[in-house]
């Protein structure tokens, strides 16, 4: 371990839970992402709010190596997530868009599947599978088959999967999808007493304005660049309107580069 | 606040015992998901079983095998073509769990494993092992229903040494599932699988005939059948159920394992992998 390294990890608790600095990613000549910078603070949560083909995705895929970024840094607690994939990936949990439970397998074995997959040895894995299913409030379904559950039952279980690990970053990757609004309040709410409770940050892509009223922190993402990033109220003050979808709409409607600049700069 | 005791939880990432237990789940849940869907069990018995007790039966009267090494005596039919069809279920079990993580609805399941804090080769080569596991359990409920019909070794000890030759075998096999599946964007349903890699590599080989006729009936197809690794890996078996070793079977099969394997790293690497080139966020989903 270099001394560099040392100090990072020494010092990490004082990182944000997640930074991203100059990030531009193309497939072939469109550019998915171009210069993206942003920034999400432990305990606290934060909306990645973009319409569809925004970048969020290809944002994710960056974070959890799934591509490699080829410019700019990924830092997830500190730990760069090319120079570091280890430490980076296991302060990492990662609810994805579609979704990836075992349906066959019981919501328990997914959750030690998982848990193996970081390491975590079975006797240690129950005890938290049944700590993170009780903190979702399913702990009474570990033994059902995911087949069994309904839409949103699988997003929490899934929630309950990425936690297992106990990362200090958690991605969700528009998660209400598909789910009715008693499902969607739900889930806010347990991701909102996660934040309060662990102290995790929480980066969380929507297409949803209604979303962002929940966040205490919002970066708009817009055909592959941020478009503006700060406090939810902020942003409402900026665009000189109190309703969100309102705000949202007028950041994205400054889409040529001056504003861009300008608004990022205000924020700042 | 939790995220104080941050730096010890980052270490636990990378121990020597978490290593052993990342690849005990992934080949605990390849089992368990096997044992799950009978009919993935059923069909990859029933498929040799059918080549076994119909296909053979009536190629046997036209299709006279001499005596080849490493059989001594005339064989029936249904013996020479035993080694082919169990390197045909370890084919189809290692294109179908590779093929099926990307394809299918599965794709998530890969993502799941990707985001592991362990190596991606190490992650692969779990994977692997995960599916060898599941080929052999097939593999032993094929030799095991084939021995009632009468197929078995000259000697027991043959279901013994015809292991290593299985692993092996497996081993190749899987690694170019995984290799095949992260290059091959348009094989998009496992049809076309069958049509373009399945098919092709089971009958060019000498899986079902032995290659001095195949010489007698096209020079071209005997070198195709020659060089294809699949012949190989018939070969290995089936030396390897008579207790010996076909050395030269031996050497293209590791061979093919390691550069199959090699390509599958390389490609699942991120940075220098084929995945971000393949178009766009959406060809991850």
């Amino acid at each position: 371990m270099t001394i560099e390294q040392q100090t990072r990890a020494a010092g990490s608790h004082s990182e944000p839970a997640l930074s991203v600095t100059g990030v531009t990613h193309a497939f072939g000549s469109r550019k998915a992402l171009d210069d993206v910078t942003l920034e999400a603070p432990g305990g606290a949560f934060t909306a990645l709010v973009g319409q569809n083909g925004a970048g969020k995705t290809t944002l994710f895929s960056l974070i959890t190596r799934l591509y490699d970024n080829r410019s700019g840094s990924i830092r997830v607690l500190g730990y760069d997530v090319r120079r570091n994939p280890a430490a980076a990936l296991s302060q990492l949990g990662v609810v994805f868009q579609s979704r990836t439970l075992d349906l066959e397998l019981t919501v328990l074995q997914n959750l030690l599947y998982h848990a193996a997959l970081h390491g975590i040895g079975r006797r240690e894995a129950k005890e938290r599978a049944y700590a993170a299913l009780r903190r979702v409030n399913l702990d009474a379904r570990a033994k059902d088959r995911v087949r069994a559950l309904s839409g949103g039952q699988m997003r929490r279980v899934e929630i309950a999967r990425a936690l297992l690990h106990q990362p200090s970053l958690l991605l969700l990757d528009e998660p209400t999808t598909g789910l009715d609004i008693g499902s969607r309040r739900t889930l806010i709410e347990e991701v909102r007493r996660l934040i309060e409770e662990d102290g995790i940050g929480v980066l969380w892509a929507t297409h949803l304005v209604d979303e962002i009223e929940v966040a205490d922190r919002v970066v708009v993402l817009h055909k592959g660049r941020v478009m503006a990033s700060g406090a939810v109220d902020e942003l409402k003050a900026r665009a000189g309107t109190d309703d969100v979808g309102a705000a949202f709409l007028a950041v994205v409607g400054e889409s040529d580069a001056e504003a861009a600049v300008l608004s990022r700069r205000a924020l700042a | 606040m939790t995220i104080a005791n941050a730096a010890p939880r980052a270490e636990r990432g990378v121990t020597a015992s978490g290593y052993l237990v990342c690849l005990g789940g992934i080949v605990w849940r390849e089992s368990l998901r096997f044992l799950h869907q009978r009919g993935r069990f059923l069909s990859a018995l029933v498929r040799p079983l059918v080549w076994l007790f119909i296909f053979a039966a009536g190629f046997r009267a036209t299709l006279g095998v001499s005596i080849i090494p490493p059989y001594e005596t005339y064989v029936l039919y249904e013996v020479y073509i035993a080694p082919g069809l169990i390197a045909m279920i370890q084919l189809f079990n290692g294109l179908q769990s590779s093929l099926s993580m990307v394809y299918d609805r599965e794709v998530g399941a890969m993502r799941i494993l990707l985001v592991s804090p362990y190596p991606r080769w190490y992650l692969l080569v779990s994977k692997l092992i995960a599916g060898i596991a599941v080929s052999l359990l097939q593999v032993y409920a094929f030799l095991l229903v084939a021995y009632f019909w009468d197929v078995q070794p000259d000697d027991p000890i043959g279901y013994l040494t015809v292991l290593p030759a299985l692993l092996l075998t497996g081993f190749m096999l899987g690694a170019m599932g995984l290799a095949m599946s992260s290059v091959f964007k348009q094989l998009e349903n496992f049809a076309s699988v069958m049509n373009f890699v399945i098919f092709p590599m089971f009958f060019a080989s000498s899986a079902l005939y032995p290659l001095w006729r195949v010489q007698q009936a096209s020079i071209p197809l005997y070198m195709i059948c020659q060089y294809n690794p699949f012949t190989s890996a018939v070969e290995l078996i089936r030396f390897a159920l008579y207790r010996q070793v076909e050395w030269t079977s031996l050497a293209v099969v590791a061979g093919c394992s390691v550069v199959f394997l090699a390509a599958a790293i390389f490609a699942y690497d991120p940075s220098t992998g084929l995945t971000s080139r393949r178009g766009g966020p959406d060809a991850a989903k």
